[in-house]
């Protein structure tokens, strides 16, 4: 087993954690959705890098070729992104409305505002 | 490259540039997916997650602020959970089966079948299209009603904001 079997897979984690905290930490809502869409990014990495087979090519069939990789991940997160999409819009449409309302989009402001008035 | 394009876009306090950085982000995990064999998933990923998203990410920022209020402290209790956690993935991955080995569990149940049968059972070159449309049309029917779900919901949301903003307008002219 080689040190670089599982680098995708290490790659995939750093994204996750960055886009983790980029969520927890950040007040600014739209900096949150943006984290939201790395953290999502990663996952589908994790998938796509699963469904690799070495020597393998794009699951087309075609004359003479044996080796495909997996079909089925690739499916999953074809439908996951474009879910994705429409959550984020979801979610940049709330942001919108919040501004309208607090005038302002950072979370302590907008708690400020609720606790103080 | 990837990691640092994610990183500089969610370091940046400029919320146009981060928008931009985002594009590119999803613009590199597409180029990832084409040498990951997922071709379709890259056309995806390129069109509507380069695309769109950063339309709608721009499309916000006219409508909200462009800059970040400076927030430089590092949260202590995030960075712990996000510790805690990366660790715990990374101690799952080290049972993982290695990148493309042929015989890991993910490609031993369905997705021979997918291969060896799909030009006689459904018909298109395309297996990732064979099983979308087919295999598991069910999923594609369940993708259809969220996106028009949030369709329906961004509606009520931006165009509620569109008929108070006339109703202040109005009361605005009335004196």
């Amino acid at each position: 087993m080689g040190i670089l079997d599982h680098f995708n897979y290490w790659m995939v984690i750093v994204l996750m954690m960055a886009g983790l905290y980029t969520v927890i930490s950040r007040g600014n809502l739209i900096k949150q959705v943006v984290g939201l869409n790395v953290f999502q990014v990663s996952v589908f990495v994790l998938y796509i890098s699963m469904g690799k087979v070495s020597g393998g090519t794009a699951p087309i069939l075609g004359e003479g070729i044996t080796v495909y990789s997996n079909p089925l991940p690739h499916v999953l997160i074809l439908t996951a992104i474009v879910v994705g999409v429409a959550t984020t819009a979801l979610a940049l449409a709330l942001v919108v409305r919040i501004r309208k309302a607090y005038g302002s989009i950072e979370e302590d402001d907008i708690l400020k505002q609720e606790n103080g008035s | 490259m990837m990691a640092m394009g994610a990183m500089a876009a969610l370091a940046l306090r400029n919320l146009f540039a981060v928008a931009m950085l985002s594009g590119t982000y999803s613009l590199l995990a597409a180029a990832l997916y084409v040498v990951l064999d997922a071709v379709d998933v890259a056309f995806t990923e390129a069109a509507v997650g380069a695309g769109i998203s950063t339309v709608l990410l721009l499309g916000t920022l006219v409508l909200t602020d462009h800059h970040e209020k400076p927030n430089g402290r590092i949260h202590l209790p995030a960075l712990l959970i996000v510790l805690a956690v990366g660790g715990l993935l990374f101690y799952g991955t080290l049972d993982m089966p290695a990148f493309g080995d042929p015989q890991a569990p993910i490609h031993q149940h369905v997705a021979d079948h997918y291969i060896e049968e799909s030009r006689e059972e459904v018909g298109p070159p395309n297996i990732v299209t064979s099983v979308l449309a087919s295999y598991r049309g069910y999923d594609t029917l369940g993708e259809t009603t969220v996106i028009f779900t949030a369709a329906i919901g961004v509606l009520a949301l931006i165009g509620r904001v569109r008929r108070i903003r006339t109703r202040d307008a109005r009361s605005g002219d009335d004196p």
